[in-house]
């Protein structure tokens, strides 16, 4: 076979795919652990570009992209502890508050990057892959899904870690409860906002991650607004995924082969605006919603903030 | 004009009308605005001095340039024409519980569908006739955009905030193909629509560079806000916002109400993006956002979506976003800085919300 569907243009495009879908992937896991806590966190695209631009600086500065990485969750942190004071402890509008966050975050990055790097766009060096022995000498999927970066396939059995802690831990159950029905977790003696703050903080650790991969693996360079929407999509994968963590890897996926088949298209010289690709995940979630929406279901308590005895 | 001063910090939806505005609690209002917009300023500053930038410089510059010059004044005022349509929208949305996140697509459709047509239009009958097709056009096209939301959340109950989300990136990218594939304008080589002939567009003001977009943002939002808090059907919004359960049972038609709330909140950011195109921009460019909707979302909200309350904040974001441009061009402070500025006023507004709501209550107890 030649041109479009050869052999190594096959694998290049599932490749970008991964690569595009593991920030998207690390952001709907966590936005999905705050959800099942009971909080709608809008302020998880300004998590990632903290990650994203804490992440690169780390990398950067250090030359170590572990580090780099470690800054950027350490980013991500930081915002959501702002988010976890104001709307789980204080129990401010989590919309206001996520939404203000986002904004803020957009800014204060591209603030930063302009009088740090001026003009500059300086590049990371190309990010080293941990090679699959044996399974990455199948041809097309070996390439494909076996020569990324260690933490790819981390992220991978996050998903199954997150499965694990939904169904069978204590911690996992509770999460649960706070999002369902935090009163009763609170007469069970356990902190509702001490657990919904655990979550908002995990949320962040997990979108900051995502946001220094997407900057220091996904695109080697930080720019402003680099996360062009992927936080939200996060928000949309986790309401999708209806609290499993597989959905969510599943869901990332499709818009990963989406984001990277835009990218080929443009390689490949098709005159089609990258814009109706774009579109392509999108009407894919939009069909599927109108098909299957009647079984979506989200946590009863999500987005109210808890106040012991207020009913 | 009665002014919404009940002192809930939760924003429920039948407050509206409540109390008589007495002049201590006007003044109380102002005092808890302004304070909390000083503040949110020093810790803004803050962050100039760290970066090196004097911050009493660059206020002096944003508020001179948005707000006590002449030329930033008009700006600021026609910037505020979009803003007040998209503010009318999200209250009549917002009153009625219903998350309409979605108004950045439909306001980029409404924008895209005005500017297509109205250069057509304005050859084939005058202009004032043309303008009006234009602005119903683009009305009916953001509404229909909210038709698949709406017709989810009425009859199959799925959460609007994921399709209002979806829907808006769907949105931002279909103007764009709508941009560089069926509108561009042949005559020149960027892909943008024809553009609206300066003289066609909408009047300016008296001898101003205003726009009279300006009075129909206020026409709506003012109207939007009347129906809301006077009117059979802005109670019936108003209790399904409350309790949808209860509107069931005291017999309100749910699900018709959704799709109507949809659709005028919609409609109203379509107009917000055909009165910016047909007022003031003339023409779509591709690749253009804005991003108004993200921003007017927290205005309305800290306004407790009050119309009248609304208009002043959106007039507070347009002089920071205008003044914030020029800073940018002359101070060499990016543009960024705003979206921190916004973001910072509204982190401490909301606070001092709750903070005044905790006073009160212990006062009261």
């Amino acid at each position: 076979m030649t041109g479009l569907f050869s052999e190594v243009f096959l694998s290049a495009l599932l490749f970008g795919a991964v690569t595009a879908a593991i920030p998207l992937l690390l952001a709907g896991l966590g936005e999905q652990m705050s959800e099942k806590a009971g909080v709608l966190n809008i302020g998880i695209e300004g998590m990632m570009l903290a990650g994203a631009y804490l992440g690169f600086v780390g990398a950067f500065y250090s030359g170590s992209l572990w580090l780099g990485f470690l800054t950027g969750a350490a980013g991500g942190v930081a915002v959501a502890m702002i988010m976890a004071l104001l709307c789980v402890r204080i129990g401010l509008n989590q919309i206001v508050i996520g939404i203000a966050l986002t904004l803020g975050l957009e800014g204060l990055t591209a603030l930063l990057h302009h009088f740090q790097f001026s003009r500059s766009y300086p590049r990371l060096p190309a990010a080293d892959a941990t090679i699959i022995p044996l399974l990455s000498d199948i041809p097309v999927i070996g390439p494909a899904f076996f020569k990324h970066h260690l933490i790819v396939y981390l992220a991978v059995a996050l998903v199954f870690g997150m499965g694990y802690l939904y169904r069978r831990t204590q911690l996992g159950l509770n999460l649960q409860a706070a999002g369902d029905k935090p009163a009763a977790l609170d007469v069970a003696g356990i902190d509702v906002i001490r657990t919904r703050t655990i979550a908002v903080l995990t949320t962040g650790a997990l979108a900051g991650l995502g946001g220094a991969y997407l900057a220091n693996v996904g695109a080697g360079l930080f720019i402003p607004f680099i996360t062009n929407g992927a936080g939200f999509l996060g928000i949309v994968l986790a309401m999708l995924a209806r609290g499993r963590p597989v959905w969510v890897l599943f869901g990332a996926l499709l818009f990963g082969v989406c984001l990277s088949l835009t990218t080929a298209m443009q390689v490949a010289g098709i005159n089609i605006p990258t814009d109706v690709i774009q579109m392509l995940p999108f009407l894919a979630v939009m069909i599927m919603l109108v098909l299957f929406g009647r079984r979506a279901s989200l946590p009863a308590a999500l987005g109210i903030p808890y106040e012991r005895g207020a009913r | 004009m009665s002014i919404d001063t009940a002192p809930t910090a939760s924003a429920t939806a039948l407050d509206a009308t409540s109390g008589t505005a007495t002049r201590r609690d006007i003044l109380h209002r102002l005092l808890m605005t302004l304070g909390p917009i000083l503040i949110a300023l020093i810790i803004a500053g803050c962050i100039l001095l760290a970066v090196g930038v004097d911050p009493l410089a660059y206020y002096g510059f944003v508020l001179e340039k948005g707000l006590f010059s002449p030329l930033g004044i008009q700006q600021t005022l026609t910037r505020m024409a979009p803003l007040l349509f998209l503010a009318a929208g999200l209250i009549v949305a917002f009153r009625a519980g219903m998350w309409n996140l979605g108004g950045d697509g439909q306001f980029l459709l409404g924008a895209v569908t005005a500017a297509a047509s109205a250069p057509v239009l304005v050859q084939i009958m005058p202009s004032w006739l043309a303008l009006t097709f234009s602005f119903l056009i683009a009305m009916a096209v953001a509404m229909i955009w909210s038709l698949i939301p709406a017709l989810l959340r009425a009859y199959q109950g799925v959460n609007e905030i994921i399709t209002t989300l979806m829907m808006t990136f769907l949105g931002t990218s279909l103007a764009n193909v709508l941009v560089k594939l069926m509108f561009r304008d042949p005559s020149t080589t960027v892909p943008q629509t024809r553009t609206l002939p300066v003289e066609d567009r909408l009047p300016r003001l008296f001898e101003t560079t205003i726009t009279s977009g300006l009075l129909l943002g206020l026409a709506a939002i003012i109207i939007v806000h009347l129906v809301m808090t006077r009117t059979a059907f802005g109670l019936k919004l108003r209790i399904v916002g409350a309790n949808p359960r209860a509107a069931v049972h005291a017999g309100l038609g749910v699900s018709g109400l959704t799709v109507t709330v949809f659709a005028i909140s919609a409609g109203l950011a379509g107009l917000a993006g055909a009165v910016d195109i047909i007022g003031v921009q003339g023409n779509v460019r591709a690749d253009w956002n804005p991003a108004y909707g993200l921003a007017v979302i927290p205005a309305v909200f800290l306004a407790r979506m009050n119309g009248f309350a609304a208009i002043g904040f959106v007039f507070l974001l347009s002089v920071l976003s205008i003044g914030g441009e020029s800073a940018a061009r002359r101070l060499g402070v990016p543009n960024h800085f705003t979206l921190v500025l916004v973001s910072i006023v509204l982190i401490v507004l909301a606070l001092a919300e709750y903070v005044d709501h905790r006073y009160n209550q212990s006062r009261k107890a």
